[in-house]
Formats: C-alpha cells, structure tokens, sequence
C-alpha cells in the first residue's frame, strides 16, 4: 500500500470534480510516476472527455507543471521517479492572465 | 625701536594663530554645507523608512535603485500594483510598455487607473499617477504593442524586466529579447484566484521561460481575464510581488550563488497560500539559452521565429455564413414574434448566464452540449420541447462558442435548422438593446 497525495492547482481541478486536494490509497508495491498518472487518468478523472485536458500524447500536457514534493520533476526523474509513501504530487496549470 | 615693533609682531602673530586654531576648531566641528552627499535631502527623507531597513543596505541600496531602470510590459493588473511600488522605491528610471486603453472593465483590479481615465492610454495613465507620486524618477511611456520587430529597441539599456502581459506569446518573446540582451525577468501571471511568480534568466545563468516552457500550451486551453474571471486583490498581491523581486534583484539580495530556480503560487481561495516550488535549472537543450541556440537575436527581428505560429490561435470559424444570422434580423425574425416557436439556446457557462440573459432563453454551456455525444434524449432532458425538424438559434457571450456549439448541433444531433447569432449576446446589446446589463 502506498499513500500519496495528489494536487491539482492552477484550476486544473475543474476536471477533478472541483477538487484540489486528492489523498490516495494505492494498492502496490511498487508505484512509479507513470503508475500514478495512468491511476488518475483511470480513477479520478470523472468525465473521460476531460481526459485531454491533463494529457496530450499520453503525456502531461504542455503547460502543465509536475512537482514531487514541491519540486518540479524534472529534478526527480520525472516518468521514472518511484513513488514513496508520504509523497504530495501536484500538477498546476500554467496561468497566462495579466 | 626695532625689537619693540619686533615684538608687538610677534605678539599679534601668537594672537591671530590662537584665533585661527579656534576657528578651524568652529568649522571642523560645524556640519558643512559643501559636503557631497549622493541623495538630496528630500531623498533622504522619502526614503529614510526603507534605508533604514538593514538588508537594504541603506545609502548604497538607494543608489543602486535610484541608477536603475526597470521596464514594465503591461500596465494591467499586474502592472498597476508593480509600478507605484517600483517609483516609490525610488527606482531611477521606469519604462511602460501598453498601447491598450482604460476601461471601465479594468478597474476592479487595475487601481492605478481610475474612472475618469476611461478611454485614456494605460501608459499615460499610470505614468500620470507616477509623476505625483514620486517626481524624481524618470517614467517612460511606449504606446505600442509589444511585437518582434521593437521589442530589442525598447528593451535596450534597461536593467530589469517585468512581465506584467497577458498571453503566452508575449510571454515567450519577452523571455526571448531578455536571454539575447542578457536582462533577468521578473514573470507572473493571475487568473481567477490564482497568481504565478518566477524570475527568469538571472544573472545569465537561471532558466528562461523555455527550459520550463519548452511546448507551448494549446490555446484552447489558455484563458485570459476576460474569459476566465479575475479577483483584483488576488492578482495585485502576485503585481507586488513583483516589485518585491525587483527591488531584491536591483539591491543584490540574490547572488550567483544563492539563486535557486523558483516558481511561487498563490492562491487565494479558500485559504490563502503561498508556496514556492523549487524549479529546473537551465536547460541545456534551450534552444533560447542552451548550449545550441537558434533562438538569436537576427532570427527574432527577421520574423523568422514566428511566434503567431509557434503559440497557434483558436479556430472559431467553422460555420458557413448562411449558418449565421446578425442580431438585427435575430431581432426583427425571431425575438420579435409574438409566439416563440423556436428555441433560443444560450451556451454560455451557467455562473455567466445567471449574471444576465434573454428571459427566454435555455442554458446548456458548450462543454455540457459536447458531453452529450449527440444524445436528442440527452438533450431533450435539458430542452423538452426540443424535436428534430425545431428551429434553433445559438448565442453565447461574443459569438465564438455558439459557433462550435451550432457545428455540434448540426453533426452531432442532426439538427438541421440550426442558426448561429453572429457577435453573440454582448453585440445584441450593444446594436439592439442597451438596457439589458453587459459585463
């Protein structure tokens, strides 16, 4: 069993049932980052038409930041990072307004 | 004879040396005048709050503000908070950059402007407001918008950028002309109750907006203010923020060494707030700041880099014009008929329908209408008088989403007589009927 966390900041909750905040209870061994975006695209994404506005190519869509721990994947391995228990996962939307 | 005057001489010399030690004694112990001091002394006083502030680094730090130039792009929501901050920081010299003008739209969050700068440049605006705030910084204003072909002339000689725009193209070629002119950017952005901090570029070294934005996003799925809503509050507090790093680059709070690469998110609803994530650093497959770069100077004054391309736009066109009708003959052929035997379709989101709309009218928003896979039950549950042969007209705020909405309607539910009103709710008010509330 692996705890996570799971945020969607920047608006992108709009298609998580307007929730920002998501605690999870996976049952695995063993959870990489790919593990977890295919276990929300399955399992918290309610309307399946909404599903292009988090993925693009089955990857996080452009404009989408992924941060492990509050700190942008890009440190952290990004598809690959091994998920550990008590890790907080948050995707924002990159916000253009001024 | 002689020793006589000889010693009343020397009496008089012994006398006036006393005296001139005295009175160099006076004037050494007197403040002079004539000192040089770096700030006059109305400086001294308007800045005295903040120089006293240690990390400022006082007299120096103010210097330092006072030989800067700091360029704002965008005198909007994120630039009326910035600026005044910035000018009574006693910044030397402070560029704005927005051919837009004010409107009454703006000022629930553009606070440096006001009513009675309706219809005024935003530039000449703020700089107005500036001028009485602080007459000792210089406020330059470029009326223009901001494009590949001036962006190099207008930022040259600035020290600092603040990107205070609106859309991700201005967003990369701002990123872009700083990397080739080696100048760090201060970027943010806001919507809704959201609000995005970053600096870029620093010290030539930091990432640009491509290492993080190597793709740009789908312009479907940009929103601006207008579209999307904005709490005035919750973008001035990321506007100040703003300056705050401004103030922080100018005065050298953050060195080569303790620079971390940073992206800050405020939120404002529910509870307020602020993280700030650690963040890539620069990416040497940037093709602006990596080790390979394409993205120079003579590319982007050439328009080789086209940046209307690269960002893309949205494709609203997509009905025929005998699929359209303008809101005079909607008017004259529909609205006024004494019976309504078609149905008015409203596809506007619902919080938006509910500030104002035709009394007559149903509400499905274009993203419900798409969730419906072209389901007549589906829709005949919204809309129960609905049937194959109706008469249907589309509106939405401006006339874009009724487009796709009457595409959808037309492929989707094989509805043939389906009518899109060109120029949507918002042009209705505005050639027919004034009295109905516009937002």
């Amino acid at each position: 069993m692996i705890k996570v966390r799971v945020e969607f900041l920047g608006g992108l909750d709009v298609v998580f049932s307007k929730q920002r905040v998501h605690d999870l209870t996976i049952d695995a061994e063993e959870l990489s980052m790919q593990g977890l975006i295919d276990y929300i695209v399955q399992n918290l994404i309610t309307n399946k038409n909404d599903v292009d506005v988090f993925l693009e190519d089955d990857n996080i869509r452009p404009g989408i930041i992924t941060l492990i721990n509050d700190t942008d994947w890009e440190l952290e391995g990004e598809m690959e990072y091994e998920v550990c228990d008590g890790d907080v996962i948050s995707f924002t939307s990159t916000l253009h307004g001024g | 004879m002689v020793s006589e005057v000889n010693q009343d001489l020397i009496n008089e010399l012994a006398a006036l040396k006393l005296e001139n030690a005295r009175l160099r004694r006076q004037v050494e112990s007197q403040p002079t005048t004539v000192q040089e001091y770096p700030l006059s002394l109305e400086e001294y006083r308007r800045y005295g709050r903040q120089m006293i502030v240690e990390d400022t680094g006082g007299v120096q730090g103010q210097v330092r503000l006072k030989n800067s130039k700091v360029l704002v792009v965008g005198a909007g929501g994120l630039g009326c908070p910035a600026l005044p901050y910035l000018a009574g920081a006693g910044i030397g010299q402070i560029g704005i950059v927005d051919n837009d003008i004010v409107d009454t739209s703006n000022l629930h969050r553009q606070v440096l402007h006001d009513s009675t700068k309706v219809g005024m440049l935003k530039c000449e605006s703020a700089k107005a407001v500036l001028n009485k705030l602080n007459p000792h910084v210089n406020v330059v204003t470029y009326p223009v918008r901001l494009n590949y072909s001036n962006a190099f002339d207008i930022f040259d000689g600035y020290d600092y950028v603040l990107d205070c725009t609106d859309t991700p193209l201005t967003r990369y070629l701002i990123s872009d002309v700083a990397v080739n002119l080696g100048i760090t950017v201060v970027s943010a952005s806001g919507l809704g109750t959201e609000g995005q901090l970053t600096v870029l570029n620093f010290n030539n070294t930091g990432p640009c907006y491509r290492c993080f934005y190597p793709i740009p996003p789908n312009p479907m799925s940009v929103s601006s203010c207008q579209e999307g809503g904005v709490i005035g509050p919750c973008i001035g507090l990321v506007g100040t923020m703003m300056a705050v790093e401004a103030i922080k680059l100018i005065i050298g709070i953050y060195t080569p060494e303790n620079f971390q690469p940073f992206l800050t998110l405020y939120s404002g609803f529910p509870q307020q707030t602020l993280r700030t994530f650690k963040m890539r650093g620069r990416q040497s497959k940037c093709i602006c700041c990596g080790d390979n770069r394409s993205i120079t100077r003579a590319a982007i004054e050439s328009g080789e880099i086209n940046y209307e391309l690269f960002c893309g736009s949205r494709n609203y066109n997509v009905c025929s014009p005998d699929e359209r009708i303008t809101v005079n003959k909607f008017k004259d052929e529909y609205y006024d008929r004494t019976t309504q035997d078609y149905v008015l379709l409203d596809v506007r989101p619902s919080h938006h329908y509910e500030i104002s709309h035709f009394p007559d009218a149903f509400n499905i928003p274009v993203k419900k209408l798409k969730d419906m896979h072209g389901s007549m039950a589906e829709l005949q549950k919204e809309i129960p008088s609905i049937k194959e042969d109706s008469e249907v007209l589309v509106l939405c705020r401006y006339g874009n989403d009724s487009q796709l909405a009457t595409r959808l309607l037309k492929d989707e539910f094989k509805l043939p007589n389906v009518k899109d009103i060109q120029g949507g709710f918002f042009r209705y008010i505005d050639e027919v009927d004034s009295s109905i509330p516009k937002y």
